[in-house]
């Protein structure tokens, strides 16, 4: 969000209000009363269909053990919650979650370096900015395809070995821990441009000046990045780190269509997914969504608490 | 050698590793779009060259056979209606919300807001109820009212620029005698077109490459959009993998093309709209 007032700065500054005309008469002021509601109408209906119904309708399902489709559904207080808490295979998806998380702190440290170092003169720059940031505007099927072929049996890292002398018939997917290490992976490779280009306009939003006067004072590239670079970035960067907690515990694409879930790879939205639409059984599939949503909602609290400054100026 | 350069040393060491990482898994897939399938089986490795460099035969076979076509149209027509829906609606949300004090409005920002922080898989399984009591499940419609539904990233980007218009321009309009729909058409939408261009771009991305939406939403085969027609190859062609690739190599194109031929805009884009 401040990338977002970063990048207003650049704009011209808004225009002193002019005073208003002169009131208008009554029927005319009741008129002004309607009109923004005429061009709120469409929007609203669309936000309250799609966004605020589905979750009161959702957690109003979550008490109770309909199957989406049958006319009778018969509440259960809690039951699908205790469910969820008790049945340690509904559980253990959260601990996939895991590898994600681990794999964003990479991501992030990966992103701020070449942020960092692609902000100051650089030859091919602009080559570099997109090779890094492509991967992120690639079709996530294409790049799941992509990888499955990376980690084939005699696929592109088994030869890429292969050269170095390295010969394994190690199969990446065929264990729990590697093939969630290779898909986090996965993630890794396709993200990283994403933060990339949100810290490097960040860090260009810092006036260049700071700098002279720093290599002035005899600052080298680490103080620079220590001391202007680091703070300058904070909100972007505590943005990240709530995009990314969200991130890894919403993953569904890479998983989903590299492995379907198998090999103890299933996440947190593959198995709602799953328990929805294949089991029918919506009621805990709500369940489950709720519990995903609150720790959400909680982490992104948290979030604002520890960062205030970063307040949504929407208003 | 100064410890300047051996700074800068590893500082283009550490660029062109990173250059390799993301590149070679994506040159591998066109070389092995480009062999044939005795290439395939004659277990070369992955690395190894196709012996004809223009043998194009495996995307006639992804083209025909995965109904590529059809799949590009129907994409194309949820981006048409997604696209327009969007620049619409978040134009016309952040011209009332910017230019007009009324009852409520903060309740209406606040409502907008919110939704930001629910993130759309959390609800699909409710969605997916309401989509279908309106008959849009297997349709068409039913992504687009998606997308079009959901977008705050895009009314944000319009708030912004809605902001910077001066509002003196709107008001020497009313004094000739202009309404509400006429400075927001004439006045307005015109002078949004940056931002038009921004959420076009960032939106029309989005969009296209999109997979669980279409996936819930429409599991017809006809109504394939390129994702999920993508996604079906993993029956079919399940060892072809010189098909595969091929239609990877399909779908990832238009996005290369657009990249180098907006490459500044779509930058500027991600800046301004991924930071929800």
């Amino acid at each position: 969000m401040a990338g977002r007032r970063a990048a207003r700065r650049k704009e011209p500054p808004p225009a002193p209000v002019t005073p208003g005309p002169p009131a208008p008469p009554r029927r005319a002021h009741l008129w002004r009363g309607v009109t923004p509601w005429l061009f709120l109408a469409a929007p609203l209906a669309l936000l309250l269909t799609f966004t605020y119904a589905p979750i009161v309708n959702m957690v109003a399902y979550s008490f109770t053990d309909w199957d989406g489709v049958s006319p009778e559904l018969h509440y259960t207080g809690a039951g699908n919650y205790t469910e969820l808490l008790t049945r340690p295979e509904l559980f253990e998806v959260f601990f996939v979650s895991g590898y994600y998380l681990a794999a964003s702190v990479l991501q992030i440290v990966a992103a701020l370096y070449f942020a960092t170092i692609l902000s100051f003169n650089v030859r091919f720059r602009n080559f570099f900015k997109g090779v890094l940031f492509f991967p992120y505007l690639i079709n996530g099927v294409a790049i799941g395809f992509v990888f499955l072929y990376f980690f084939q049996d005699g696929g592109t890292l088994d030869s890429v070995l292969s050269v170095f002398g390295v010969h394994t018939d190690h199969a990446w997917l065929g264990t729990p821990t590697s093939a969630n290490i290779s898909l986090a992976g996965v993630s890794v490779w396709r993200y990283t441009g994403l933060n990339f280009v949100l810290f490097l306009g960040a860090i260009q939003s810092i006036p260049g000046e700071l700098y002279e006067a720093a290599e002035l004072d005899g600052a080298n590239r680490w103080h620079q990045f220590r001391y202007i670079i680091a703070p300058g970035i904070k909100p972007v960067l505590s943005l990240t780190v709530i995009l990314s907690i969200s991130g890894s515990l919403s993953v569904f694409e890479i998983p989903y269509i590299m492995t379907g879930g198998a090999t103890g790879t299933e996440t947190f939205v593959i198995q709602t997914v799953k328990l929805a639409f294949q089991f029918n059984k919506t009621g805990l599939a709500s369940a489950a969504a709720v519990v995903l949503l609150l720790i959400v909602l909680a982490a992104t609290w948290v979030q604002r608490r520890l960062v205030p400054d970063d307040r949504v100026d929407l208003v | 050698m100064t410890r300047r350069a051996v700074a800068r040393t590893f500082v283009y060491l550490s660029l062109v590793l990173a250059v390799v990482v993301v590149l070679l898994p994506l040159g591998v897939i066109v070389l092995t779009s480009l062999k044939s399938e005795q290439e395939m089986a004659d277990d070369s490795g992955a690395l190894s060259l196709p012996g004809d460099l223009l043998n194009l035969h495996n995307y006639v076979t992804a083209f025909q056979d995965g109904e590529m076509l059809a799949a590009f149209a129907n994409t194309a027509f949820i981006l048409l209606f997604a696209v327009a829906g969007t620049v619409l609606i978040g134009s016309m949300t952040a011209y009332a919300i910017d230019r007009f004090t009324f009852r409520f409005r903060k309740l209406v920002i606040a409502l907008f807001l919110v939704a930001t922080l629910v993130p759309g898989v959390t609800t699909q399984v409710a969605t997916f109820q309401i989509v279908n009591s309106f008959g849009m499940f297997d349709t068409l419609w039913a992504p687009i009212a998606l997308y079009m539904g959901t977008d705050i990233v895009s009314i944000y980007i319009f708030l912004q620029f809605v902001r910077s218009i001066p509002v003196s321009l709107d008001e020497s309009a009313r004094l000739d005698g202009a309404n509400a729909f006429t400075i927001y058409r004439k006045i307005i939408f015109p002078l949004l077109r940056p931002a038009i261009a921004t959420v076009v771009i960032v939106k029309g991305i989005t969009v296209y490459n999109d997979f669980y939406i279409p996936f819930l939403y429409m599991p017809s085969e006809d109504l394939g959009v390129i994702s999920t027609s993508l996604f079906r190859f993993k029956g079919p062609f399940a060892a072809h993998w010189e098909t595969i690739s091929a239609g990877a190599v399909l779908v990832i194109l238009p996005t290369l093309a657009a990249f180098l031929s907006l490459q500044r805009f779509i930058y500027n884009g991600f800046m301004k709209g991924a930071t929800r």
